[in-house]
């Protein structure tokens, strides 16, 4: 009883305040003025309230029953009004009469308020339901190409090392693209390179062949020490067919600093192999040429497929033989740091490079090379935005 | 280059494997590319026979003859096919139970009313080669033998590539260094063994003379004659075999020595007709207006940089590179003249480059060749000449210039600051003598090198330790990791690069990356006019396709033909972007050449890149079809100009650069529906979206009313905000005003809304155009265009005095500006 009893007290002292401030004192006392407040009146009005509420059906028309019954307009408010006009005699009994009908008629009101509120929540909104599973995806999904995000993502693990990206044009001087990397005048590894001419076969400009001219322009154009990579297209005179592009991606790599060795190569390559195949994919060394770094090296990966395990399974990717071709690496020639003006006996530099077809063709086992340049956008698709 | 192992172990006396000597040659980096076996797939003993009898069968359709052969132990009767072979030739059979290749056992069979008792073999049916003469015939054997042995079969060939740096290693001698060194077993080298010395030329007969007319043409030139050559007789069988597993087909005894030689030893050498010589054999540059018929039957123009060997006909051969046809030797030949030279490297790629010509001497001479070697491969091939093909020498003639010293002052400590691993110095020499090179300790640190002559291609210090470190092993490299330097991460641009690829493929876009090439058709397909500056690209000297001979200088025609491959492929709906350079104008010709010797100062350097033609980014967009398809929320929503030129907007946004969307004209979009984008920052035109021209969807087979957009990227990145201001705004209240205009139908809404903007000054928070209308309830060639405006003060609230002011003036503004009248 307690907190009725403390809700009771609170609505009288309201009403006082109520008559104090809204309804001046009634000298003129009239009974029949006042039916409305004998306790017919007031239980006709309980009754209607509660009557009314248990019709409503949902809260919207138990909001429409309060209103009606309870708001400020409805017969117990306007009856509550008329208390202060009562001669005092009179007001003690009609006051606690009418403070009772209210009392009760909210306590009803809350009381269907939770009934129909648990109503909406277990049968209304259940009956909303729809199926989210019906397609909702109306603007189409897009891509990204990933010889541009692979290229991206190989970038990102040297800008984690403290590297930054180099840039170079694809119209590239010959100077820089041969002769600055010690491939001299009509010396076959030049030869070898099939390489776009431009207007002239001595005009001086051509496709860029390799993105190691970049290495030329970042040696030329940057302060020492010099930790770069560069991510590119390149253009060889070779017929696109399922394992050659004549228009193809490479990622370079350029170090230039005091002190660094094969073992720093080395351990860059290596790290480089375990972020983008995982931890046991560890390279290989085979040497080999490029004029352009003495000593060099072809790097190959361990195959990821069969690990370089037995050497009689035929592994689709190696071929058995435990090790896929991946790029080319060595410490910068001496004769390349002399053309760009850099002191060989104080620097020493590394430079590597990889194809970036070759590279996704094996991650993403990529069959035919034409699929990553007729721009079918299925293929594209297959990747998404991944990297 | 095809080697057979059991050649290459007569000079590197090892029990390995094939196998094995394919790792160990990978390891010192020859690059083995694979194993072959010669006569793969035949089992059992293969045998000669020769001959005896043929009766030719007549009744059948083919020729077919029923033969008696001797194999030695016995007569075989043997039913063939082939009509190459006569009585008495030796050939090779297949008896009963041998095996050929295709898993084809022989046995007697009857066949053609014979029975046919053995097999005779042409080189194809034994796995040998691609044969054209039907049967295969010897020479110079006899029946009974085992042909198997003969014939190299099951002889294993190594299949190598050589790098440009190792011109020795395309030969035995070279390779089975390189074997020898691997299994630490004795090498014998066939250049020491050989030797240079033939012998006192028989007496009273004169070599042939010979001149070096150019020095740089030519360092050493030796010219050997041999008179009283047999042009008849045989080469023998293991040259021939040996030959065929290189890959070399047998042709003359002359011809073949020199070839077994050039593979032996790695020496290319010539064999003249000496009886079609016209005096003394000169080595020069040819002479402005000479030509040449070379072997090939081709007659070559020749440039003065050219080196030939020439006689007083002028040249007969193109130095190093091929021979000439007027004195080739043939088979009536008697008189050897065999030339063996040192062309320098750059001479010979020269002749190559400037004829297109790749010869197997021309291969080894561009490489670099060992320069003490001419004498001594020209003595071993007279002495093969002359011990199978008869004949007298007749002595040397002789001329060189002399030889450059290049001795190498080597640290001994190189090896190990490079490698980043520890190598005693007593390993650095004994690696160096490994590869033939003679060292001598000036000091405790320092050893002074002189490199074996046959390899040229060491001249520097580092090229000294690659041969160190790769013989030490590369697999013995410790793996460490620089620390670079604090780096700054990309650059702005390279970061807006990337998210504006994220943004468009996040709006349905598939990024594509075409090749970028174009030509005159691409260009009329996009109703370039004749003088259009895109016409003018860079042009390629050697192009894949005639079509497409020139770089792009717009990025739309080859996104247009991945569009209209797609929709070839059955997608019809779709959106593409791509970001990436063109091409403008020519590259200019001949630019500076600084050399290498040190670094161009920044001026040349910046006068050098002024030949390359401007080449910036741009970023092209192509939609197709439905943007959104159908489905259960409705019908489909077709891409339209409105969609292309959003497009360039939310980049535009995506960058903080200000574009504005004004009537634009390109000849290869729809005229009425093409707009220019001019970037704010700079006031110029950076690229042209909306609808594509019918005539160009239709070139391209599109779908109807496809869309597309250009853009100058690098414009807009190099515009883009770099940091931004924050804004200064007000809490005041909002006040807002919805206007009408009716309006001539030809003017563009951007000039309506800078109008209502300049009126509405700094109280004008925002306009939006919300609604268009065309039709009957305004007068016909107009349209109405309702705008919703927002005012704000500026801490204020905006009275109805002022609001009405602002509307007002806008009003006006509007009449007087634009012609518009308040609907």
């Amino acid at each position: 009883m307690a907190p009725v009893m403390l809700r009771r007290v609170l609505i009288y002292s309201l009403l006082r305040f109520w008559r104090l401030r809204l309804s001046a004192p009634n000298k003129s006392f009239d009974p029949k003025q006042v039916s409305a407040l004998n306790a017919d009146s007031v239980d006709a009005m309980v009754a209607g309230a509660l009557s009314a509420f248990s019709a409503a059906i949902d809260l919207n028309s138990l909001k429409v029953a309060r209103l009606e019954h309870f708001g400020d307009r409805s017969p117990i408010a306007l009856a509550n009004r008329e208390i202060g006009a009562l001669p005092p005699a009179a007001k003690a009994e009609v006051g606690k009469r009418i403070g009772e009908a209210k009392a009760r008629i909210k306590d009803v009101l809350e009381l269907r308020e939770i009934e129909l509120t648990q109503i909406r929540d277990n049968e209304v909104l259940l009956s909303e339901k729809v199926d989210v599973s019906v397609p909702v995806d109306r603007m189409k999904r897009g891509a990204r190409h990933p010889l541009t995000t692979l290229m991206e993502r190989l970038s990102d693990v040297f800008i984690a090392m403290g590297y930054e990206i180099a840039e170079g044009p694809e119209l590239e001087l010959e100077w820089a693209n041969f002769d600055a990397l010690n491939f001299p005048k009509d010396h076959p590894a030049r030869l070898m390179q099939d390489t776009f001419f431009v207007e002239s076969p001595d005009s001086g400009v051509v496709l860029r062949t390799h993105t190691s001219p970049i290495q030329v322009r970042a040696m030329l154009e940057r302060e020492l020490p010099i930790y770069v990579v560069a991510p590119g297209r390149v253009f060889r005179t070779d017929e696109l067919d399922a394992t050659h592009t004549p228009v193809f991606h490479q990622i370079e790599g350029l170090a230039v600093d005091r002190g660094l060795t094969m073992a720093d190569l080395r351990g860059t390559l290596n790290h480089l192999a375990h972020v983008m195949f995982g931890a046991e994919i560890d390279i290989r060394w085979r040497p080999s040429f490029f004029p352009f770094t003495e000593p060099s090296a072809e790097v190959d990966l361990r195959c990821f497929v069969c690990l370089g395990g037995s050497d009689t399974t035929e592994c689709r990717a190696c071929g058995g033989e435990g090790w896929i071709e991946w790029g080319g690496c060595g410490m910068v020639n001496p004769k390349v740091l002399q053309a760009v003006g850099i002191d060989p006996l104080v620097y020493s530099g590394f430079a590597f490079g990889m194809g970036i077809e070759r590279t996704l063709m094996f991650r993403s086992g990529v069959a035919d090379m034409r699929d990553m340049v007729e721009g079918d956008i299925r293929f594209t698709a297959a990747f998404g935005m991944e990297a | 280059m095809k080697l057979p192992v059991s050649w290459i172990k007569e000079f590197a006396p090892v029990q390995a494997s094939a196998r094995e000597i394919a790792e160990a040659l990978i390891n010192a980096g020859l690059e083995v590319e694979g194993i072959e076996t010669l006569g793969a797939g035949v089992s059992g003993t293969l045998v000669i026979g020769r001959v005896l009898e043929i009766e030719e069968l007549t009744e059948f359709k083919k020729p077919i003859r029923w033969c008696h052969v001797d194999v030695g132990t016995q007569i075989r009767g043997i039913v063939c096919g082939a009509t190459n072979f006569t009585v008495g030739d030796l050939v090779v059979v297949a008896e009963p139970g041998v095996t050929l290749p295709g898993d084809f056992t022989i046995t007697s069979r009857e066949t053609y009313g014979h029975v046919s008792d053995g097999m005779i073999c042409s080189e194809r049916e034994m796995g040998l080669g691609q044969d054209r003469a039907g049967i295969m015939i010897l020479e110079g054997v006899s029946p009974g033998q085992n042909a198997n042995e003969l014939l190299g079969i099951g002889e294993e060939i190594l299949d190598i590539a050589v790098t440009p740096d190792r011109g020795y290693a395309l030969s035995i001698r070279g390779v089975a260094r390189e074997v020898a060194t691997a299994f630490e077993v004795e090498y014998r080298d066939p250049a020491i063994s050989w030797g240079p010395d033939l012998g006192a030329p028989e007496t009273g007969l004169e070599p042939h003379d010979c001149v070096i007319e150019d020095f740089s043409a030519c360092e050493l030139l030796t010219l050997r004659t041999i008179l009283g050559f047999n042009p008849d007789a045989p080469t023998p069988r293991y040259m021939v075999s040996r030959l065929q597993a290189c890959g070399i087909r047998s042709i003359s005894l002359a011809v073949d020595v020199t070839n077994y030689v050039m593979m032996e030893l790695g020496q290319p050498t010539h064999a003249f007709d000496v009886n079609k010589l016209n005096g003394p054999l000169r080595v020069r540059r040819a002479i402005a207006g000479e030509d040449l018929e070379t072997l090939d039957h081709v007659v070559r123009k020749l440039s003065v940089l050219d080196s030939v060997i020439a006689d007083s006909s002028g040249p007969i051969g193109l130095a190093g590179t091929m021979g000439g046809f007027t004195t080739e030797i043939d088979g009536s030949t008697t008189g050897i003249a065999l030339e063996a030279a040192f062309f320098p490297a750059s001479t010979v790629a020269g002749n190559s480059r400037r004829h297109k010509i790749s010869s197997e001497a021309s291969r080894r001479f561009e490489r670099g060749i060992d320069r003490e070697l001419a004498p001594i491969a020209s003595a071993r091939a007279c002495a093969l000449l002359i011990e199978h093909g008869g004949g007298n020498y007749a002595g040397m003639c002789a001329v060189e210039s002399p030889m450059s010293d290049n001795v190498i002052e080597f640290d001994l400590d190189l090896p190990t600051r490079t490698a980043g691993m520890f190598i005693d110095h007593e390993t650095v020499m004994s690696k160096l003598e490994a590869i033939g090179a003679i060292c001598v300790r000036t000091d405790s640190q320092f050893i002074a090198v002189t490199p074996p002559s046959w390899r040229p291609d060491l001249t520097q210090p580092a090229d000294l330790v690659e041969e160190v470190v790769r013989l030490v092993g590369y697999e013995k490299l410790p793996s460490t990791l620089p620390t670079a330097p604090a780096g700054r991460g990309l650059t702005q641009e390279q970061r807006l690069r990337r998210r504006i690829g994220y943004l468009l493929a996040g709006r349905g876009m598939h990024e594509i990356r075409a090749y970028p090439f174009i030509g005159a058709t691409d260009f009329d397909a996009m109703r370039f006019p004749a003088n259009d500056s895109r016409r003018k690209s860079p042009t390629l000297v050697n192009p894949l396709s005639e079509l497409a001979p020139q770089m792009r200088s717009t990025l739309l025609p080859g996104m247009l033909s991945i569009a209209a491959r797609n929709v070839g492929r059955g997608e019809n709906d779709l959106a593409i972007f791509e970001v990436g350079s063109v091409f403008l104008g020519e590259a200019a010709k001949g630019g500076l050449d600084p050399g290498v010797e040190a670094r161009p100062t920044d001026l040349i350097w910046e006068r050098m890149q002024s030949a390359l033609p401007a080449q910036p980014e741009h970023l092209g967009v192509v939609m197709s079809g439905a943007l959104e398809s159908a489905g259960v929320w409705g019908s489909p929503r077709t891409a339209t100009w409105r969609d292309s030129i959003d497009a360039m907007l939310v980049v535009a946004n995506e960058l903080g650069v200000n574009l504005e969307v004004q009537t634009g004209s390109d000849p290869s979009f729809h005229p009425g529906r093409c707009a220019e984008l001019v970037l704010t920052k700079t006031s110029k035109v950076v690229g042209f979206a909306g609808e594509l021209h019918p005539a160009v969807v239709e070139h391209w087979n599109l779908p109807k009313r496809s869309c597309a957009a250009e853009v100058d990227l690098s414009a807009l990145l190099s515009a883009a905000v770099t940091s931004a201001t924050a804004p200064v705004f007000s809490n005041s209240p909002v006040a807002k005003e919805d206007l009408a205009f009716v309006i001539n139908r030809a003017c563009p809404v951007a000039e309506v809304q800078a109008c209502i903007r300049e009126a509405g000054g700094e109280l004008l928070e925002s306009i939006r155009l919300f609604d268009t209308y065309e039709g009957d309830q305004i007068p016909p060639g107009h349209k109405s265009l309702a705008f919703a405006l927002r005012f704000r003060g500026d801490g204020r609230t905006l009275s109805p005095e002022e609001l009405q002011n602002l509307r007002s003036r806008i009003i006006a503004a509007v009449s007087e500006q634009v012609g518009g009248t308040l609907r």
